[in-house]
């Protein structure tokens, strides 16, 4: 059993299925990633992971324990941590207080893992003291991974983490998500820069018209002549 | 020496009062700045907490008075106040959980929430008068000044006196501790530090773990506490009187607005802008420009741009004028949406 197996999740908003029998899986240390065109569901799926949507079918189960029927708020403890695409950082609160947030679960001592965050994105350390709000986009998104890295996951889930960001930026936050998987975690995101996206899982999930349409290593799909031609360009 | 009889006679009349009377408005914007960043609707019901506050520190003071209870110098409404401010967290506890929370469950938009706050205020306005009646209640005792205009004016050879009440110096203080206390309470305590990260972001405090629940219960102590003090202190400089409490709204809304909605900082600075323009606006600058010049210039006129009487007026020009011009106030804040 996979350390998070979504499998085969039906859901969708009001009467129509977005996503139908689609399944995710992700190992402890590992990427994977979900790609897909524009109106998949990649997004869809990921809150179904998080238990944003009811599923109507499928489950959800973190490290052997099923979760499917546990609302997004009681996943936090249980070692999930997600960030959103829009709205992942607290506007109005310094770089600091932000992390303090991100941690607001835990009762013993953050600083820890606070000073890791700061090892991971040495330019946070920098800007501690400035609002989250003033920061470039980049920047914001590592406030984001860093906020949700505080509660120390066990599974981290990020959802178009290089959305708007430049191709400089975006290749510096990819080697920091590597960064983070190493130490352990599980790192599950949905991605519209495939081919970059790819290049650094160790599974690809591609999705299309809310079903798995390939699911492989992320070297064979890029290797993968008809995932090549209709979703990487050629 | 005409001079400092022009500045004198401007602190007594201009600077001394609104300074008093803008940190009640502080305080009562304070709550409702606070209420908005956290449930995001218009609490109009707020004048009416602050009334019931009031009431209740005055029923404690009669009643302490009764027993000979004095701590004279100071006016034994200060040993009242405890009681009005549990008082007033006792009405906004038990009004959440049986009026706002049901429509929170419901998901409504803010507009049904504080339409809901606007029956809660005619509910408290009937209660308030039911219990301690439509009257006005003076209920300052102890010392009456910290200084007479007389002694002033003794003490200084100035032609023109400055007065300081008690009262006046009491607000003041009082008022200075308890923004004091709120700003360390949300900038530098975890749960201020969440109260504020709920203002900011809903679903992403809801993601880190916050207990909404609790966030909301700690904004309606803190907007109970806030609005008893103000109350008690109005009523301890001027005057308690039912009807006042719906009044005082409107420069509290102006204040609240002008400052930036949600904004705590900018609630404490609209207040004073709202409650200098008040008192500015309605005096009579005549003696003030007859010591400027030379004997007998001054004008013929009051040179007074608005009577007393439409004192409120100015809170609404403020209003409107700000809703125009910068809708999100000073410091910028939330926008009142639909």
């Amino acid at each position: 059993m996979s350390f998070l197996a979504a499998t085969h999740m039906t859901c969708g908003y009001g009467g129509a299925n977005i996503i139908e029998d689609c399944s995710i899986t992700v190992e402890q240390g590992e990427i994977a990633v979900v790609v897909g065109p524009n109106g998949a569901g990649k997004s869809t799926a990921m809150k179904a992971v998080f238990g944003m949507l009811e599923l109507k079918e499928g489950s959800v189960v973190l490290d052997g324990q099923d979760i499917t029927s546990v609302p997004p708020q009681d996943r936090v403890p249980l070692g999930m941590a997600f960030v959103p695409q829009n709205g992942n950082v607290f506007v109005t609160m310094t770089v600091e207080e932000n992390l303090e947030m991100g941690a607001f679960i835990r009762n013993d001592d953050i600083t820890p893992t606070m000073e890791q965050v700061y090892e991971l994105f040495p330019i946070l350390y920098e800007k501690r003291n400035q609002l989250a709000g003033e920061l470039s986009g980049g920047q914001r998104q590592q406030v984001a991974v860093g906020r949700a890295l505080m509660t120390q996951p066990k599974l981290l889930m990020l959802d178009e983490p290089t959305a708007g960001v430049s191709p400089v930026v975006m290749d510096d936050l990819f080697d920091r998500i590597i960064d983070v998987a190493r130490t352990g975690i599980a790192v599950l995101m949905v991605e519209q820069n495939a081919r970059q996206a790819l290049e650094i899982a160790d599974h690809g999930f591609v999705m299309v018209q809310g079903k798995n349409r390939f699911t492989d290593t992320g070297e064979a799909l890029l290797a993968n002549p008809e995932v090549r031609r209709s979703f990487l360009g050629g | 020496m005409e001079l400092l009889n022009a500045i004198a006679l401007l602190t007594n009349f201009v600077l001394i009062p609104a300074t008093a009377y803008g940190a009640q408005i502080a305080l009562g914007a304070l709550g409702v700045t606070l209420i908005f960043g956290i449930l995001r609707f218009a609490n109009f019901s707020h004048g009416e907490v602050m009334s019931f506050g009031a009431m209740a520190a005055i029923l404690f003071t009669w009643f302490l008075q009764g027993q000979g209870v004095s701590i004279h110098p100071l006016p034994t409404a200060l040993l009242g106040l405890p009681v009005g401010i549990l008082a007033a967290i006792a009405v906004t506890l038990i009004a959440d959980r049986v009026v706002f929370r049901y429509y929170r469950q419901q998901r409504v938009t803010p507009i049904t929430l504080a339409m809901a706050s606007i029956g809660l205020l005619f509910v408290l306005a009937g209660l308030v008068r039911f219990i301690i009646g439509p009257e006005h209640q003076n209920i300052a005792d102890g010392e009456r000044f910290l200084i007479t205009a007389f002694e002033f004016r003794e003490m200084t050879g100035l032609d023109e006196g400055i007065g300081i009440r008690q009262t006046q110096a009491l607000t003041l203080v009082i008022a200075v501790i308890a923004m004091v206390a709120l700003f360390w309470f949300l900038q530098k305590t975890r749960a201020g530090k969440a109260m504020r990260a709920y203002s900011d972001n809903v679903d992403l405090a809801l993601l880190s773990g916050i207990n909404p629940d609790r966030v909301v219960m700690i904004a309606w102590i803190i907007t109970g506490a806030l609005a008893a003090t103000a109350a008690t202190l109005y009523s301890l400089d001027k005057v308690y009187q039912p009807f006042i409490f719906l009044q005082i709204l409107l420069p509290i809304f102006a204040a609240t607005i002008l400052g930036g909605i949600g904004q705590p900082v900018g609630a404490v600075i609209g207040a004073f802008v709202v409650a200098y323009s008040e008192v500015m606006v309605t005096y009579a600058f005549r003696r003030f420009i007859g010591y400027l010049g030379p004997a007998d210039w001054a004008p013929e006129s009051m040179v007074q741009l608005m009577s007393t009487n439409y004192k409120f007026a100015v809170s609404f020009i403020i209003l409107v004028v700000v809703l125009l011009v910068r809708p999100t106030g000073i410091i910028r804040g939330k926008v009142i949406e639909r």
